[in-house]
Order: C-alpha cells, then sequence, then structure tokens
C-alpha cells in the first residue's frame, strides 16, 4: 500500500517547466494545445516511448493547463495508458465471447506454456508480453491476436510465433 | 504483351490477418514475372470473410472471385485467369452471384468492397456525394423531415430515431453544436463499423456532414476504438482526401454552411462506447458516464447540443436522402413494423460462414445461422447464441426462429444491440459464460454507480460459488436479486444490461447451473503456472 501512495503522491514533486519538455510542448501544440485533446497527446507519448511516466503527466498537465491529478486521472483510467514501459513485443490475445467460442482459451493456455509467461503478468523487463484484450473486430476469424500492430485471424501458436518479430503479416 | 487486367484484392484488416498482404504481393510478383499487364485495386472487404482472402479478377465488365487464396495458389490461378479460363479450384465464379451476397441487400454496405476505399472518383462514379449534394439544395428542416420519415433508428443499440433525436438538436438555440459519431464499437461479435470505415469511409464522412446540414453543427468528431488501428488509419487519410477537394471547411458544396470533422482514438475503454462516456473521453476526461437528463442533444460535448450517432446510422443517411425521389424504393418500405430499413448483422463465432449479412429486418435467427452462416465452425451442433454484443442475452437453439426485429428480440427477453450475433456449439459450458459476463462488467465498470462496480464483482463471486457446487440454489437466488438489483439501479446499460446474459443463461441453460461434481474454474480466471 504504502508503495501505491508513492506513486500516487511523489514526495518531493520535482519542478517542471515547459521549457524542460520541449518535445511535450510541441506535442501538445500539435494537437491545437487543447485541453479536450490530452488523450490523444498522451497516446502519442504511450506509442514513442512505451509508457507516459510520472514526469510527462506533469509535464502535460502544464502545457494543457490542467491540474496533474486530472491528467493522472486520464492516465490511470485508460488500459492503453502505462505508468511502467510496456515490454517490446507485444502479443495480444482477444478474450471475448467469439473468440472464446473457437477457442481463445485454449489458445491462451498453450501461449502461455509455449512463451513461459503467464498472461497480464510481463513485467517491464519481459522479453515478450502476453496480454488480454476485449475484441480486435475480428469476430468471424477468430480466435484473433495483434502481434505488435499485426492482426493474427484464426490464431494458432504457430501463426501467432511466426508474426513475432519478423515473420510476414499474419500470414499462414 | 497481353491484355490488360485488373484485379482487385481486399485491404481489410480482417482480409489481411488471413494473409491478403502476401496474396497481393504474390499476385505482383507473379504477375512481372509471366508478363502480364497487371493493376491491383486494394479494396474494402465484400464481408464473406470465410473467402479470404479473396481476389477478384475483371473480365468483360464482370468481377470474377477466387477465394480462400494462398499466396501458393497464385501462380495457378494467374495462368489459368491469362488464358481465360475460370477453372481454378478456388473459383467462385461472378461474386455478384455467390448466393451469400446475391440474397443480401445491401443498402449502407452497398459501395463497400467495390473501390479503392479513398479514390474520390470511383467513389462518386458508385453514387458517392448524391446524398450530401441533394442535402445541400434543401433546408435543414427537410433534411430532418427526410430522414424521420426513412424511419431509420439508431444502429449503435437504442434503436432511438435518427430523425428525431436531430429535430431536438435543430430546434436548440445555442451554439455551436456538434455531431460525434461513435466508433467505439466494442462489443465481441461487431465487425461491421470496423468493416464500413475501412472499406468505405467517405460514407461515413458523407453522412456526418449532412448531419451536421441539417442540426446546424459546424463540428464532428470522430470516436474510434484504439483496438482499430487500420480504421483509424484509413478515416484519417479520408480526411486528408475530403480537406483537399473542400468537402470540409466553411463552405460545403456552395451550401454556404460550414462543418469539419476531427479524428480521436480512444485509448482502450469499453465503456466509451457509452454515449456520454464517450463525451467525456472526447472531452479529454476519465471515459465515466453522464446522468441523464440532460440529454445530449440538448447538453451534449462541452455542454452543447450534438448530435451522437453510431457508424451505421450516420453511413446510412446518404443513402436516403440519395434515393429520395428516385426509382428506389424509399428505406421505410423495407424491414417489419417500427424496425425499419436493413440491419448489418453479422455472424461470428463458431460459424462456418462467418461475416457480413445486410438484411430488411425480419429475417429469422434460423435462417442467418443456418442458410447464411452454414452452421458451426467445428460442425457440432449450436447451442448457444448471444445476440447483440456482451450485454446481449443468450438464446438456445430451440429459439432461433425468432424474427430479427428490435420488437420481437425484446419480446424474447433478448436484443439486438448492434446486430452482432455470436455463435456457441455444445461443448460451451454456460455457467462459465455467466461468470464471464459478469468478470466483463467488473473489468470495464467505469466505477462511477455503485450497483455495477460493485454488483459486477460480486456477481462474479457468486457465480463462481455456484460453478463449485456451494449451496447453489441460494447463491442463484442471490444472483436473481443482485440482477434485479443492476437492472433498476445502474446509471447505464453496462450494470444495467449485465443481468440479460446472465440471466438468460441461468433462465434457458439451468442444467449448467447444477452441474455435479463442480465444474472446473472459469478458464478465464483461473492460476496458470505454466
Amino acid at each position: 500500500m504504502a508503495q501505491a501512495w508513492g506513486t500516487l503522491h511523489p514526495p518531493t514533486p520535482q519542478p517542471v517547466s515547459a521549457a524542460a519538455c520541449p518535445d511535450i510542448a510541441t506535442l501538445c501544440a500539435r494537437h491545437g494545445g487543447r485541453a479536450d485533446a490530452v488523450i490523444e497527446v498522451l497516446l502519442d507519448l504511450q506509442h514513442a516511448k512505451g509508457c507516459v511516466s510520472d514526469a510527462d503527466v506533469a509535464a502535460v498537465a502544464l502545457a494543457l493547463n490542467l491540474s496533474r491529478a486530472e491528467v493522472h486521472g486520464v492516465r490511470s483510467f485508460y488500459t492503453d495508458l502505462t505508468p511502467e514501459p510496456v515490454a517490446h513485443r507485444r502479443i495480444r490475445l482477444c478474450r471475448a465471447e467469439a473468440c472464446q467460442s473457437v477457442g481463445a482459451e485454449r489458445l491462451r493456455v498453450a501461449l502461455e506454456v509455449r512463451l513461459g509467461t503467464a498472461i497480464d503478468q510481463a513485467g517491464p523487463d519481459a522479453e515478450v508480453a502476453l496480454e488480454t484484450v476485449y475484441c480486435l473486430g475480428n469476430c468471424a476469424l477468430g480466435p484473433g491476436v495483434m502481434v505488435g500492430d499485426r492482426l493474427v485471424g484464426r490464431a494458432t501458436v504457430d501463426r501467432v510465433l511466426a508474426a513475432l518479430p519478423a515473420g510476414e503479416d499474419g500470414d499462414p | 504483351m497481353t491484355t490488360p487486367l485488373t484485379l482487385f484484392i481486399p485491404r481489410d484488416a480482417a482480409a489481411r490477418s488471413v494473409g491478403a498482404d502476401a496474396v497481393a504481393r504474390a499476385v505482383a510478383a507473379e504477375g512481372e514475372r509471366r508478363g502480364l499487364d497487371l493493376t491491383i485495386i486494394r479494396t474494402g472487404s465484400r464481408g464473406l470473410f470465410w473467402l479470404e482472402p479473396l481476389v477478384e479478377v475483371v473480365r468483360d465488365g464482370v468481377r470474377y472471385g477466387f477465394g480462400p487464396v494462398t499466396p501458393d495458389a497464385v501462380s495457378g490461378l494467374l495462368a489459368g485467369v491469362a488464358a481465360g479460363r475460370d477453372d481454378h479450384p478456388t473459383a467462385l465464379g461472378p461474386v455478384e452471384a455467390i448466393p451469400y451476397l446475391a440474397r443480401q441487400r445491401r443498402i449502407t454496405f452497398a459501395r463497400c468492397g467495390l473501390a479503392d476505399p479513398l479514390d474520390l472518383d470511383a467513389y462518386r462514379t458508385l453514387g458517392g456525394l448524391k446524398g450530401l449534394h441533394a442535402a445541400a439544395r434543401l433546408s435543414p428542416e427537410a433534411i430532418v423531415d427526410a430522414v424521420t420519415e426513412s424511419g431509420l433508428r439508431g444502429r449503435g443499440g437504442a434503436g432511438f430515431p435518427a430523425g428525431i433525436k436531430w429535430k431536438t438538436v435543430l430546434q436548440q438555440p445555442d451554439a455551436p453544436k456538434y455531431v460525434c459519431c461513435n466508433a467505439d464499437e466494442g462489443d465481441s461479435g461487431t465487425f461491421a463499423d470496423r468493416m464500413l470505415m475501412e472499406g468505405d469511409p467517405f460514407t461515413l464522412l458523407e453522412g456526418m456532414a449532412i448531419a451536421g446540414m441539417a442540426t446546424g453543427a459546424t463540428q464532428g468528431f470522430v470516436y474510434v476504438r484504439s483496438e482499430y488501428p487500420a480504421a483509424i488509419a484509413t478515416l484519417s487519410a479520408a480526411l486528408a482526401v475530403w480537406r483537399r477537394h473542400g468537402l470540409l471547411g466553411a463552405d460545403i458544396l456552395g451550401s454556404g454552411r460550414a462543418f469539419d470533422i476531427t479524428l480521436r482514438r480512444g485509448a482502450g475503454a469499453y465503456i466509451c462506447g457509452e454515449e456520454s462516456a464517450m463525451l467525456e473521453s472526447l472531452e479529454g476526461k476519465r471515459g465515466q458516464v453522464r446522468i441523464k437528463p440532460p440529454i445530449p442533444a440538448i447538453a451534449g460535448l462541452f455542454g452543447r447540443p450534438t448530435v451522437v450517432n453510431n457508424v451505421l446510422t450516420l453511413a446510412t443517411v446518404p443513402m436516403i436522402l440519395a434515393a429520395a425521389g428516385g426509382e428506389t424504393p424509399p428505406y421505410q418500405t423495407l424491414g417489419v413494423g417500427r424496425s425499419t430499413g436493413t440491419q448489418a448483422f453479422q455472424l461470428a463465432g463458431n460459424i462456418r460462414h462467418g461475416g457480413l449479412v445486410e438484411l430488411p429486418f425480419g429475417v429469422s435467427l434460423r435462417t442467418l445461422i443456418e442458410a447464411f452462416g452454414g452452421g458451426t465452425r467445428s460442425g457440432r451442433p449450436v447451442r448457444a447464441v448471444q445476440v447483440g454484443g456482451p450485454l446481449g442475452a443468450f438464446l438456445p437453439a430451440g429459439a432461433l426462429d425468432v424474427p430479427m426485429t428490435y420488437e420481437a428480440l425484446a419480446e424474447a427477453g433478448a436484443m439486438l444491440g448492434h446486430g452482432g450475433i455470436v455463435v456457441f456449439d455444445d461443448t460451451v459450458d454456460m455457467a462459465a459464460q455467466a461468470e464471464f459476463s459478469f468478470h466483463f462488467c467488473a473489468e470495464e465498470s467505469c466505477g462511477k454507480c455503485t450497483p455495477c462496480r460493485i454488483g459486477a464483482v460480486r456477481g462474479a463471486e457468486t457465480v463462481a460459488k455456484i460453478r463449485r457446487g456451494q449451496e447453489v440454489e441460494a447463491n442463484l437466488t442471490l444472483v436473481a436479486d443482485l440482477c434485479e438489483l443492476m437492472t433498476d439501479g445502474s446509471l447505464c446499460a453496462m450494470g444495467g444490461l449485465t443481468p440479460m446474459p446472465v440471466l438468460s443463461a441461468i433462465r434457458h441453460f439451468p442444467e449448467d447451473f447444477r452441474a455435479q461434481p463442480p465444474t472446473a474454474a472459469h478458464p478465464h480466471l483461473e492460476e496458470v503456472t505454466p
């Protein structure tokens, strides 16, 4: 609990200036400097750096004239935004109903065994992260898996692994 | 040199998920090797997903289909095609004559899969922009009347008449007004929005511009979920094309009316498909639902009058306006009773011929699953069908004769939702599905109201006890109580409708909840040590 408290409220907040984070100021300007575009800004940061750090939260708050609490609240609400870096290689397995009906849970177990990692349990240093996602919009060709930014339909362990680092676009 | 050949290969994410890109590359390479004069056009999908990658070749103005095509088959396919033969093992004949497609009534999806989705000239050739031109000549009231008369209802799930919503926004004196397109298609078993955004994005933009002209709204937003990167990319490119051609901006088609559209991404929150949570998210906040009233039509985005419609609702509007006064029968003559027009049904899950089937309301669930879907993919008997996404009811195999209309489904204790149909075979454990329904609600609840936030967790725990054989009858009573509370006390459909799949599973499949000996834990929640 103490740790969680510490994360939420850094004991000694570091002063942040927009000048110290020109990249973030530029990024915010690209979205018109609009406070309502804060999720767009955070998504860009997440994609560029693999996470949205506490320092980023503070810098974005400053640039968009929001409170840190508001930006922190946004970061903590949305699954895509993470305070810690996500693994470089990600396998996101759809575990919603349509994919369940064609064996998503069997595939989950098989992937866990093959990768030697439990789903949603990867730490920041993990080689490959296996993660749950609910629906990739490929419900007629399940199980659906997103490997990096590549969608794999009628997924099997072999097809997923083939798509992993340098594989072909989910081809059989 | 041989005669020029035109081939169509989808660029839709689903088609690519089973190898469409590799097939396109193989076609290009093989064409070069054989010295063929090939033009490859990457299109949206026809929605016949079990045939993907579906390659179409034009001969004498008719498009012949081949599918599913693998890269290995390309050489033989092209050899036959170049020689004017149609006997390749993957040959399907003229695509428009494939019964799955021929028996549909495509209106919203009329253009999807026919052309390069970013080719504005092709869009015009296929009847695009007719609706917007028609709207530009009409007064706002006349546009609203046309939509009201069409009987078009909200395709997101609630089924509220679109014309009435637009009229409310039009009547508000407040400005600015907004049009927000809900493209946060998170229901498992649905992919129609994604398919349209990737395959015919201009139609959606056209529908939004018409909504703007009709209501006096000057700014539009499309809110697309982040799980759809291909749809985001296509829409973004489509917006650039429209901007370049002056179809967005200060004066749309000389009507003197201004309209612009901004694309916004979601960030992984199912609840943002609920309209007020989506509005919060568009304002840059946590996606928590709002208390209604006021309704968004009066006080929506930034507190201003706002049209909030689903992708399919907005994408149907251009067809309605284009057809007004034309030779095609009006939209309202299709369908049954108050379920007017067509619905894009999506056949998903354990189904042999999964895909998109657009038909007038009133077709039976059995026709969709058996005549179109061809039964289960596993070949085992159908046991349960979930209609309308994760908040929709499970229907047993004996109830498939229900006509697909808003009213008949409500009478059967179910709902149409966004038109998703997920088929399960006889290996499904319905108690596990009920537990998952609660679990999903617990995962995705925005946390604002207690019945949903705490009820979902308690529900999952209680169904888990039932599955372990623990005080089964008492716990079933508890679940029924909890469901009543969630239905009556939740702020939105997330908590309010999660009881629907749970109670329908208990009602139609009681034997799964009284299994002896106790079943294993739901695989979803099971701890695994690899």
